[in-house]
């Protein structure tokens, strides 16, 4: 009976599960011009604030030169600088129109009432907006980048709209502030699906469900019964569950035990950076936003390093792999695994090394090795 | 359950204690013992030094800091209730005076012990109220303290620069949570929970100091339990007591030990007994 009620409800699948290339052919034809013979995809593009300018111009750049069909919507968003910024209407009307996206990272500023006076971010509004509940980071290593543990290869799949970032908070008395942390069981549900979904899609053995649930017992307890339940119906999947501080430890010791990885919103943000930065950092990493109907593609570990602005000194890999990752999921299989190729074939040979590899090459001559690296 | 009155009474007027793991049964239902204890004794500030252990090789060699965490609020004020079927709240709790507590007890910890910089720890980007509450206390104590550096670094910053280059890291002060998040992901640097010392500081001057590993019933009483942590904790209390030197030394000697394969446990890669290590401390001691 139980079975026969969730199923329906899971239309998310059909962007992952079904068919990839259905979803992307339907947006091909539906919302794109013809340019000469061959079908272009119209992609919103967002460059975010630090140095998501000068990434997005790697990318825009690589593009052109190996003729990729893709037509860019720009939009400049930022939460920090809101008076130049587009309306977060028009940003959800281009999103919802093109349904894909390749965005930098737009920061949030911090304190008492940030940046705007509101409690909840740009970010948080897109997201819940556009029900993009699920972030997928892949920890990949990558032969050449030189880090303590080699021949990684985990998933971790994040709730991202409730959960500690519901921002509903309220000072009940002067100096005493309560902040609350939403689990439902409904979205604890759809993103453990996700989870499992996904690890049969990519061929994935395990689901490791990440939780508190010996402290917070009715929330995360609501979580991991969820992923229970959905695992029932997964019986070639392993599930596992592991408490967040044992799994953090876990990571820096064994991180070859993880699989695919599922938890919810805060939980998702701390073992994302911690993948991250075991696999070579913020630099290297992409990310992927998904809902029932759109997908937004960003660098993984969603820092916008303010402090490389103008120096050329960022690594356009993370945007570069989210890109190539953004191709597949247009049907651009060709396109896709040649950017990815050359990417890890620039990191393998070694010569052209940027600051976090240990060299001395610039953001642009980087691009440019991935570039020559292309072999279509 | 209840902590014995002849317990609550020998820590009220010792002040300090060590105390080994204790185990909480799942699915009974009441309280953990060690949650007592916290609330019992006010013990508002859980520290946790992680330094690498010489002789006991990870992949992080260089690790030298101490994370200092909230320990009475924050998400672990037990207050969750189901608001209507399949919709769960969980309320974190900020109070202005934990957080002041706390960010106060860091910087002096940090002006005791010689160390330079004391980092606030936050996602204040997200809990806009809660952890902005916590930061402005953070910002208040670091003026009373201008010979330690203050920084303020997001939660996720710190996990990504963490496990990349640990040695950045000095003295860090964070709610409950992280606390609890962070202090676990620094032991699984140095080594795990077997080689770390913890100490639980309470207003008053009461301390309680602790490891914060298992209780492994499987080892009991067969003489090859790693008496690390807990020796370590207890070196921690002697310094709290102004005992350092005595603590120093013991440590010191606890190292040489852990350097030497033969004389270390079999946890540790080694082959020595519960006792056999313990006397090869006290030998070096010497």
């Amino acid at each position: 009976m139980r079975i026969k009620q969730i199923y329906p409800t899971y239309r998310q699948t059909r962007c992952l599960h079904y068919s990839q290339s259905s979803l992307a052919l339907s947006s091909a034809k539906e919302h794109s011009p013809l340019v000469g013979t061959k079908p272009v995809n119209t992609v919103t593009l967002i460059p975010g604030d630090g140095v998501g300018a000068e990434l997005m111009g790697s990318v825009q750049m690589i593009f052109k030169q190996i003729g990729v069909p893709v037509q860019w919507e720009e939009l400049f968003v930022s939460e920090t600088s809101s008076s130049r910024s587009a309306s977060l209407d028009d940003v959800l009307k281009s999103i919802r129109k093109n349904q894909v996206c390749l965005k930098g990272v737009i920061s949030s500023g911090h304190g008492v009432s940030g940046v705007s006076g509101e409690l909840e971010t740009l970010n948080m509004k897109m997201r819940r907006a556009l029900d993009l509940f699920a972030y997928v980071v892949h920890a990949k290593s990558i032969p050449g980048l030189l880090t303590r543990h080699n021949d990684l290869d985990f998933v971790v799949v994040r709730e991202q709209l409730e959960g500690e970032y519901s921002a509903l908070e309220h000072e009940s008395v002067p100096g005493v502030v309560e902040s609350l942390k939403i689990i439902t069981r409904g979205r604890s549900e759809r993103i453990a699906k996700f989870a499992f979904d996904y690890a049969i899609k990519h061929g994935r053995k395990k689901v490791t469900a990440v939780h508190k649930a010996n402290i917070m017992k009715l929330g995360d307890g609501q979580f991991l019964q969820s992923c229970e339940e959905i695992s029932e119906l997964y019986p070639s999947i392993a599930l596992e569950t592991m408490i967040i501080d044992n799994c953090c430890m876990q990571l820096v010791s064994n991180p070859w035990q993880f699989d695919v990885m599922v938890m919810p919103n805060l939980y998702g943000n701390i073992v994302d950076n911690i993948a991250a930065g075991l696999v070579g950092g913020a630099g290297v990493v992409p990310g992927e936003n998904y809902s029932e109907d759109y997908v937004i593609y960003e660098p993984g570990a969603r820092h916008s390093f303010h402090e490389g602005v103008g120096r050329n000194i960022a690594n356009p890999t993370a945007i570069l792999l989210a890109a190539s990752k953004m191709l597949a999921h247009l049907n651009l299989h060709h396109f896709s695994s040649a950017l990815s190729s050359a990417v890890y074939e620039v990191f393998k040979s070694g010569k052209v090394r940027m600051r976090d590899m240990g060299g001395q090459a610039t953001s642009i001559d980087f691009t440019k090795a991935i570039l020559q690296a292309i072999r279509l | 359950m209840v902590i014995p009155q002849k317990a609550i009474d020998s820590v009220n007027k010792n002040k300090i204690g060590l105390k080994g793991p204790l185990a909480t049964p799942i699915g009974k239902g009441h309280q953990s013992l060690n949650l007592a204890l916290r609330k019992t004794f006010n013990l508002y500030a859980n520290v946790r030094p992680c330094r690498s252990i010489e002789g006991y090789k990870t992949p992080y060699d260089d690790v030298d800091l101490v994370t200092i965490r909230e320990n009475t609020e924050g998400e672990y004020s037990g207050i969750e209730h189901v608001i209507v079927d399949g919709v769960v709240q969980s309320i974190k709790l900020i109070t202005e005076v934990a957080s002041r507590r706390v960010a106060e007890f860091a910087f002096r910890y940090a002006v005791a012990n010689g160390r330079k910089s004391v980092t606030a720890v936050h996602k204040a980007n997200i809990m806009r109220m809660s952890d902005g509450l916590f930061l402005q206390c953070c910002r208040e104590a670091a003026e009373k303290f201008p010979e330690v550096q203050f920084d303020e670094m997001y939660l996720d910053t710190v996990c990504l620069h963490m496990v990349q280059d640990p040695k950045k890291y000095d003295v860090l002060v964070m709610p409950n949570l992280y606390g609890d998040i962070l202090s676990d992901l620094c032991a699984g640097l140095i080594g795990g929970l077997g080689v770390t010392p913890s100490g639980n500081i309470g207003e008053n001057g009461a301390a309680i100091f602790e490891s914060v590993h298992g209780t492994a019933p499987d080892i009991a009483g067969q003489d090859k339990a790693n008496p690390t942590a807990l020796l370590l904790s207890a070196c921690m209390m002697l310094k709290h007591m102004g005992l350092g030197t005595y603590g120093s030394k013991i440590e010191k000697a606890a190292f040489e030990a852990i350097k030497n394969k033969e004389t270390r446990t079999a946890d540790l890669g080694g082959k020595a007994t519960c006792s056999q290590f313990t006397d090869a401390v006290c030998r070096y001691v010497d």
